[in-house]
């Protein structure tokens, strides 16, 4: 079964088309890379599919399920952890908290007026463990506006991974980190769970076709190549959108 | 070190009506209990929720009016007045967020003043209920209690109660993510937080505490009129949050203080308080925004170091991350 | 009869009330800034009218449009632009400002109603049939349609229009590509004070100036701008129109309740478009 499928999907603002008729599959436990050069629209598609943005056409399904009209927040409940390409963290909270707040969102606790959320062991405990798994619980109890910005990407991560997503959407993960820091990162994202969906956008070439089963590629809004690594990678459009650049 | 200044601040708000040399001075005390309660109402929202709202003045006097009327006019018990301002004062705040909470930002806090005029037009237009500009008052055997000291006490057991409650409610989960949305809702909605409800929540809630304000205001003033609703006071009740520290537990009840203290100090000298007002305002704005205990210590620390000669200028104008 | 002279003095209201919200919706989508003096200038350019009267009444109404300029420009100067970045700070800043502002005013003409006569060729009324329209009346819906007129030309066909505009869609393109924004921003806040201050003038014969009518007046004007979309002459346009029946049919038919009918079509317009009737869609 396919964990994502879009069909027919745009979005335009004013009369600027920004999105235009994609449709492609995701199936279960795939590794998508979705390539484009700048202004291809790759993030307004993440923000379409995890519900910031409605679309002006077209559908989006969540394992056979349609969520095109569902708000951001069921769509989470319904298995979306996304990475925001600017960081997007709690930048007054420890890293912990960080982590434990992104944990609490998947449950009904989050609606308790009563009790200390800080006192809760059970949620601590899983947070920690997130925090092991992108190595950063040496500095769980950390300021996250004390921590440096490779802490941060992986902070970010660590959120969404939190969430226990079934699909998880990366913003470009690697964004201005340095050669030492994205291998770290590659290692972190190959140590994930197969049965995990990913999409990710990332300009690191390396990294990110070594990662991809299948790439999917996006310019002016519309679906140029869909297939599978080496078929994309050989298609003469895809040099051609590059160079054009 | 935080507890024991705490504790020892309980202490003597608990005697403080032994120490005071007369009625005018607890009538003042007690004014800073009911204003403190009534800025922790606006800060609960503006601190914590990251919404300003212009209007909060409207849940006071929507709430000392319907005791009023209820218990004056109608001359129910007044326990049964309470309940029935409780009511009336939730539910109209349930009402308004539905109206403000459509926007954010400006819109909000301008859709918040409008709001607040609106109620402040009915309770001076509205004279067959209102009694217009000459208000209602009340006389003996309307209100809980007429002695001082009863409602200096009265008033310091409801405000106690309320800052427990609002102390777990800000560590609790609920709480986390009240100001979780309010620094970064973009990433609580994608984390499953259902940042308008989260939202409403703490409108409903700033405006229950705000009611339980306007019910206490009109037992120690025994008279409400429109003037307590205007734009002035939800003014007062805003620079109350700022001058204490926006965002912080007790911050407001100091800021209520040094407001009611100012305005009665001034009162005995000059009838320019809004001149006044407007001063205070501006000068918190643009050299303390961040509060007036952070911002002297910020001040004086600047002085101490350029003072010691070739001593580095560590204190930095940090603005107020949570002033937006 | 009741309804073409309710119809109308609820024109003449919307052409104060234009005069009032065109210049906080102008300033408030060039620079996101809610000026919330407004109010306190539109009772200002009332005041400092009913003093320069003996001087005639045009010269009264040009010394509030011109008194008001020169404080607004001073407060963007001084104040708003000393606060840039800080939205909320901008806006307690002219909060406070404006209890100063009325509160002098309080001190200087006392606290009795100040009423302002209508020039002598403008007191009357014109005569229809049955229907007795007051001249000055007529008057104020002119000159609001007349600036109405002037300032979308403004905006639309000059120069300064196009750089207000392109200031409008996105400050940083514009003062990337050479346009003197702060400059442009202090033209734009004198030009919206001036308005409220002329409307406040051109308002007096009918409202007269008193205490409280700043308070009275902004809220009005929030819900014109709200109800019409922010930064939108359009829409404060149809929005005026919108409040000024609603306010004045209100008044005639429910005195108890008008302000509660304010409520009804900011509830709807908030419900269908929470930008506002013209407003911009967020992207």
């Amino acid at each position: 079964m396919s964990a994502l499928e879009l069909h027919n999907l745009s979005k335009s603002f004013g009369g600027l088309h920004v999105i235009s008729d994609v449709s492609f599959k995701v199936m279960e436990g795939e590794r998508r890379l979705i390539l484009g050069p700048n202004g291809a629209g790759k993030t307004t598609l993440f923000n379409l599919i995890a519900g910031d943005l409605a679309p002006s056409r077209g559908t989006i399904s969540l394992a056979g399920e349609d969520v095109s009209e569902l708000p951001t927040s069921r769509r989470a409940a319904r298995g979306i952890g996304r990475t925001f390409q600017i960081l997007t963290l709690f930048g007054g909270e420890t890293v912990l908290r960080n982590v434990v707040l992104a944990s609490l969102g998947r449950t009904s606790k989050r609606w308790r007026p009563l009790g200390s959320l800080d006192a809760d062991q059970e949620f601590r405990a899983s947070a920690m463990e997130i925090l092991r798994t992108v190595m950063l619980d040496h500095i769980a109890e950390k300021c996250v506006s004390e921590t440096s910005y490779g802490e941060r990407r992986r902070l970010e991560i660590a959120m969404a991974l939190a969430q226990q997503p079934r699909l998880l959407l990366l913003d470009e993960p690697l964004a201005g980190l340095s050669k030492e820091e994205r291998k770290g990162v590659e290692g972190l994202l190959n140590g994930l769970p197969r049965s995990l969906t990913i999409i990710m956008i990332e300009h690191d070439m390396d990294v990110a076709l070594a990662f991809a089963d299948r790439i999917a590629l996006l310019q002016n809004g519309k679906l140029l190549v869909d297939g599978s690594r080496d078929d994309v990678i050989a298609d003469p459009r895809t040099k051609e959108a590059y160079l054009a650049e | 070190m935080k507890s024991a200044v705490l504790f020892f601040l309980t202490a003597i708000a608990c005697i403080l009506p032994f120490l005071l040399p007369g009625n005018f001075y607890l009538g003042i005390a007690t004014q800073i209990l009911v204003y403190g309660l009534f800025a922790v109402s606006v800060n609960i929202l503006a601190g914590y929720g990251g919404m300003v709202s212009l209007g909060h003045a409207g849940f006071l006097g929507v709430a000392a009016y319907t005791y009023a009327v209820t218990s004056g006019t109608y001359g129910f018990s007044p326990w049964t007045a309470v309940g029935a301002a409780l009511v009336i004062g939730t539910a109209t705040a349930a009402v308004f967020g539905l109206i403000a909470l459509r926007t954010s930002g400006l819109s909000f806090l301008m859709i918040t003043l409008a709001l607040g005029q609106i109620v402040w037009g009915v309770a001076f237009r509205y004279t067959d209920l209102t009694n217009g500009d000459n208000g209602i008052s009340l006389g003996r055997g309307t209100v809980i209690s007429s002695d001082p000291l009863t409602l200096y006490y009265v008033c310091l057991a409801v405000l106690a109660c309320v800052m427990i409650l609002l102390a777990a409610f800000i560590r609790s989960p609920l709480g986390a993510a009240v100001k979780g949305v309010r620094d970064q809702p973009r990433r609580m909605s994608t984390l499953g937080y259902n940042t308008w409800t989260i939202r409403y929540i703490a409108y409903i809630v700033s405006g229950f505490v705000a009611t339980v304000s306007g019910i206490l205001y009109v037992q120690i003033f025994q008279f409400i009129s429109p003037h307590a609703l205007s734009l002035t006071v939800s003014s007062e009740a805003v620079l109350m949050v700022i001058a204490g520290g926006i965002g912080t537990l007790f911050g407001p009840l100091f800021g209520a203080g040094v407001v009611v203290l100012l305005k009665n100090v001034a009162s005995a000298y000059t009838d320019r308080w809004p001149t006044l007002l407007g001063c205070i305002f501006l000068f918190i704005i643009i050299a303390m925004p961040e509060g007036l205990l952070p911002g002297t210590r910020r001040i004086l620390a600047g002085l101490a170091s350029a003072l010691r000669k070739g001593a580095p200028r560590t204190a930095s104008l940090q603005q107020n991350p949570r002033a937006r | 009869m009741f309804w073409i002279t309710g119809l109308f003095n609820s024109l003449a209201f919307a052409a104060v009330l234009f005069l009032l919200a065109a210049g906080f919706s102008l300033i408030f989508g060039l620079m996101r800034v809610a000026n919330l003096t407004h109010g306190a200038f539109f009772m200002l350019g009332g005041y400092l009218a009913t003093s320069a009267i003996g001087a005639g009444f045009w010269v009264a109404v040009l010394a509030a449009g011109v008194g008001c300029a020169l404080l607004g420009g001073l407060v963007q100067h001084l104040l708003v632009q000393r606060l840039a970045g800080r939205e909320l700070a901008q806006v307690l800043g002219t909060l406070g400002l404006s209890f100063i502002v009325a509160d002098q005013c309080l001190l200087i003409w006392s606290g009795d109603p100040i009423p302002l006569a209508a020039p002598g060729f403008l007191q009357g009324a014109a005569r229809l049939g049955v229907f007795a329209f007051p001249l000055y009346r007529l008057f104020l819906i002119v000159v609001a349609a007349l600036i109405a007129i002037s300032l979308w030309l403004v905006v639309e066909r000059t120069t300064l229009g196009a750089k207000i505009r392109a200031a409008v869609d996105d400050r940083e393109m514009a003062r990337a590509t050479g346009i003197p924004v702060s400059r442009l921003f202090t033209v734009v806040f004198c030009l919206g004070s001036a308005l409220a201050g002329i409307g406040g003038a051109l308002a007096a014969p009918i409202l007269s100036v008193y205490p409280g009518l700043d308070t009275e007046m902004l809220p009005l004007a929030l819900l014109v701008v709200i109800l019409g979309g922010i930064g939108s002459l359009a829409g404060a346009l149809i929005g005026s129109v919108l409040i000024g029946i609603i306010y004045i049919f209100g008044q005639i038919l429910l005195p108890d309740l008008s302000y509660v009918i304010l409520f009804l079509p900011m509830v709807v317009v908030l419900a269908v478009r929470p930008e506002g009737l013209l407003g911009r869609q967020a992207a």
